[in-house]
């Protein structure tokens, strides 16, 4: 009876690691939801501000994909890599590190829909981290193209 | 009048730099590229069959999450003239490969770049599914999660129109 418990508890054991192995690197990403919404601006708002030429810019990063970026970006905006790897965590700490704690910074990443989306959550968290407290997200639901582009708020090009 | 008005907005596309929408309708967008395993792939090669292009990245949960249905779509409806054809938007081969080891897939994947992406209108969120008839024209364009059970209708109808 010991025996089997013990067979049991390593079959069980065995087969949660292999679990955890196989989830893929996406999976463990923090969702787009755990932003409180207080942080969130919407597409069309932003670009309302953008338009408003008194109002004071903020800094704007894109922290999704470059290919993207590359196609089409707010105007103004900078690319910092994509949040979801240590690369991209570390050139968005790199940009913002030196930058005083009240700075405006805004968000974006719109790689794929929202509840999926594997960067602005990480993005989010590391600026928290890091003290910024003015920080903004852009609630892009679907994608850049969807919820900005094919809406005709401004838009520039290349790398 | 609706010329003038064409010509406008040929024009405008050119002065801005956008691309021009491809979608139902449009004469697929021919392309080159390597995939994973060193071949080339393009498109012209695939004249006569139903391709499915699937733009997608290896850190896009939905895109793989997809990525089972689309083996089994080219396993059942290959016979029957499907092409699947995945193109990854991630910025190195690298992950494509690291992620192809642990899930392998049925159909040939490549990696896309920033021309072929403007090529197809933009490719500005993932995952995007351009099915394109046996005469090289698209039939329609997916943009997002999409209903697997839609595009998989759509698929079985296109191999049913006569050759």
């Amino acid at each position: 009876m010991v025996k089997r418990s013990r067979f049991v508890k390593v079959f069980l054991t065995g087969f949660a690691l292999l679990v955890v192995a196989a989830r893929p690197a996406w999976a463990d990403h923090k969702p787009a939801s755990s932003i409180p919404a207080e942080a969130l601006i919407q597409p069309a708002d932003f670009a309302a501000s953008l338009a408003a030429s008194t109002a004071p810019k903020p800094l704007v990063l894109q922290v999704g994909f470059r290919k993207a970026y590359a196609q089409a970006h707010i105007p103004g905006s900078e690319y910092v890599g994509a949040a979801s790897d240590d690369d991209g965590l570390k050139s968005l700490r790199d940009r913002v590190t030196a930058l005083p704690r009240d700075t405006a910074i805004v968000i974006y990443c719109g790689c794929c829909p929202w509840r999926k989306c594997p960067n602005i959550a990480a993005a989010f968290e590391a600026l928290q981290q890091l003290g910024f407290k003015k920080v903004r997200v852009i609630h892009i639901t679907e994608d850049f193209g969807t919820d900005w582009v094919d809406k005709g708020f401004p838009t520039a090009t290349g790398s | 009048m609706a010329y003038l008005r064409l010509a406008a907005c040929a024009l405008g596309l050119l002065l801005t730099g956008a691309a021009w929408p491809i979608g139902a309708g449009d004469r697929a967008p021919e392309f080159s590229l390597d995939d994973v395993a060193g071949k080339t792939l393009r498109l012209a090669d695939f004249r006569g069959k139903v391709v499915l292009l699937n733009f997608w990245a290896s850190w896009c949960a939905p895109c793989v999450e997809e990525m089972p249905r689309l083996s089994a779509w080219q396993r059942d409806y290959g016979v029957g003239g499907l092409r699947v054809i995945g193109v990854s938007m991630d910025d190195q081969l690298a992950p494509v490969r690291r992620l192809l080891a642990k899930h392998p897939v049925d159909y040939p994947v490549g990696l896309g770049d920033v021309a072929l992406a403007e090529r197809y209108g933009k490719v500005l969120g993932l995952p995007q599914f351009f099915l394109i008839d046996r005469g090289g024209f698209v039939v329609a364009r997916y943009k997002g999660e999409v209903d697997l059970t839609q595009l998989e209708a759509a698929i079985r109808a296109q191999l049913r129109m006569p050759r």
